[in-house]
């Protein structure tokens, strides 16, 4: 079967993120297709790659990366949500003439459309958040 | 294959930013040629309210842009009547015209009907 995932909920704030993480990771150890995971609303604070959580807590952006890098899984955050609250990859930040970019790897900016491409191609689209 | 898609939203329209990028979504939706609708339920039907001044508190207003949602092909509009009438809001206060309301049953038959729903 193939799933994509909806994140609306900053992580550490809210138990929102983890939950999708653990969720995608079950997906995909379950054999389905992970279509992509789309970062929309708060849930683009899981893109920065400034956040440092303290050593003996879970460090979920790393646990994203990760999981994109040894799955390839599409991890797409929404665009208009990510720079109004500066969330911003290098093209963006010369676009803008910010003084630094911080989309982690693995990452990347898209548009809305991307998520209901999303509920278009999967069988089962799960929202977390809000 | 078109499918049906319903985004559920469910905040009133200022205080969180969620029942804005829900309607975001739901222009983004429209281009897309697929089955999309759209329910005001809970705090969400407080969006529908004519007479919204967003500018007071720097937002941009969010009645505009819902009265503005046909234009966008987005033609199934529906609201909770449950959730109006816990509210008091009447028909009259409402800012668009062409919108079908749904009691509790219709409600769920509604959800039934969806191949996604996109909740808010």
């Amino acid at each position: 079967m193939i799933f994509a995932i909806n994140v609306l909920s900053a992580p550490y704030s809210s138990q929102a993120s983890y939950s999708a993480y653990q969720f995608a990771k079950s997906v995909i150890a379950q054999g389905h297709q992970l279509h992509r995971v789309f970062f929309y609303q708060d849930g683009i604070h899981n893109a920065t790659t400034l956040a440092t959580p303290p050593q003996d807590e879970f460090d979920l952006h790393n646990a994203w990366q990760e999981l994109a890098r040894e799955h390839h899984i599409d991890l797409v955050i929404c665009i208009a949500a990510a720079l109004k609250r500066g969330v911003l990859n290098q093209e963006e930040s010369v676009r803008y003439r910010k003084n630094g970019s911080n989309l982690a790897e693995g990452f990347s900016l898209g548009g809305l459309g991307q998520l209901i491409e999303a509920a278009v191609v999967a069988d089962r689209l799960i929202t977390f958040g809000n | 294959m078109r499918k049906k898609i319903l985004l559920v939203s469910r905040h009133a329209p200022y205080g969180t930013t969620t029942a804005r990028e829900a309607l975001d979504s739901a222009l983004a939706a429209a281009v897309y040629d697929q089955d999309i609708s759209l329910l005001f339920i809970d705090d969400g039907v407080f969006q529908l309210l004519k007479s919204q001044s967003g500018r007071e508190i720097a937002q941009k207003s969010l009645d505009a842009i819902i009265s503005a949602l046909p234009y966008y092909d987005i033609e199934n509009i529906y609201i909770h009547t449950e959730s109006l009438a816990q509210r008091h809001i009447v028909a009259e206060d409402i800012v668009v015209a062409n919108v079908i309301l749904l009691d509790n049953t219709a409600a769920a038959k509604l959800f039934e009907q969806q191949d996604h729903i996109l909740s808010f």
